[in-house]
């Protein structure tokens, strides 16, 4: 029983230690190059967290330590302080990257699946929705003795508590 | 039976969509926009000749490989040998893209391995490899006359890709 305890205590501390190891590794770094416009770097990190990670495809260049991650975040950083606008960085990284490099895709034929998808998967389900309502309310209408077998009038006993 | 046979359809739907994202060869390659673009306009110097600045107007009225690689890149080992065959074929002059790397280190490697290039230009801080969305080395691309990208190529070429790619490719361009 002690030895189990023992390895409990000591598996525990383990985990501790890599779960302080990943905090530690999940702060945000001070990134090579630092303007220090507050200003400034407010809209550098909107702005690449916007942009996709090429290196590591599942972060933005805000997040990631990835070498192209950092050059790309210095990049849009130079581009800003030269008086560029958002959306031309955002055409310079689309121009060399492809459409990928945005975390929000633009509508084109192939991402229009992707945005109207919810929509149109909305629209279905009011309409099945809606169907169901009135085969219901038809049904309702010709026989009410089938619909009381069904739901009876009588409280449940929940009510009557 | 019939009502199960539209929860079927979804569910097969679904399953060969999902199958076919598998089957991909490479999830990690990317469609690039370059490809039909003309190349990025550059003005490098040569790795071996600090002096000797390379742009790509030199090249005008040929077809050209570029191909990025770095000293410190593993993959560049690879697919070394298949350059050097391709370059002992002489059948297209290859271009060297060193890419964010020193002189010397960038020298001493094609010491040690081989040199297949014609000439290698030197992108110190990967300023032009950004122009060229590199991502990652090694990557290839062709070039044609006109100074059109026709072709890239992410990862390490291998001769099936000469084979089945970059000789039909060069065949049809160089014809026009």
């Amino acid at each position: 029983m002690a030895e189990l305890l023992r390895w409990a205590r000591q598996g525990l501390t383990a985990s501790l230690w890599v779960l302080a190891a990943t905090c530690a590794h999940a702060q945000p770094v001070v990134s090579p190059q630092d303007s220090g416009n507050a200003a400034l770097e407010l809209r550098v990190n909107q702005l690449a967290s916007e942009l996709r990670c090429l290196v590591c495809q599942n972060q933005t260049i805000a997040d990631s330590h990835a070498e192209l991650a950092v050059q790309l975040k210095n990049e849009v950083r130079t581009q800003l302080a030269q008086g560029r606008s958002d959306d031309e960085v955002r055409d310079f990284m689309v121009a060399r990257y492809g459409d990928f490099v945005l975390y929000r895709p633009p509508v084109t034929t192939a991402t229009a699946l992707l945005w109207a998808g919810p929509a149109v998967l909305l629209l279905i389900g009011l309409g099945l929705l809606v169907q169901h309502i009135r085969a219901r309310q038809r049904l309702e209408a010709t026989s009410t003795s089938t619909l009381d077998s069904v739901w009876p009038e009588e409280p449940t006993p929940k009510e009557q508590a | 039976m019939k009502r199960y046979l539209l929860p079927l359809g979804l569910f097969l739907a679904l399953a060969s969509t999902l199958a076919l994202g598998l089957k991909r060869v490479d999830p990690q390659a990317l469609p690039s926009p370059l490809v039909g673009r003309p190349v990025p306009a550059f003005n490098l110097t040569q790795l071996d000749a600090p002096q000797t600045r390379i742009t790509p107007a030199q090249f005008k009225g040929q077809v050209w490989v570029l191909n990025a690689w770095a000293s410190w890149c593993v993959s560049c080992r690879k697919e070394h040998p298949v350059l050097l065959d391709l370059a002992r074929k002489g059948v297209v002059p290859l271009v060297g893209f060193n890419y964010q790397d020193q002189r010397e280190p960038g020298k001493q490697w094609l010491q040690k391995h081989g040199n297949p290039y014609q000439l290698t230009v030197f992108d110190e801080d990967g300023r032009v490899g950004m122009d060229l969305g590199i991502i990652g080395v090694p990557e290839t691309f062709v070039i044609d006359k006109q100074g059109v990208i026709r072709h890239k190529h992410a990862g390490p070429v291998t001769a099936e890709w000469v084979q089945q790619t970059l000789l039909p490719l060069l065949k049809e361009l160089q014809r026009g």
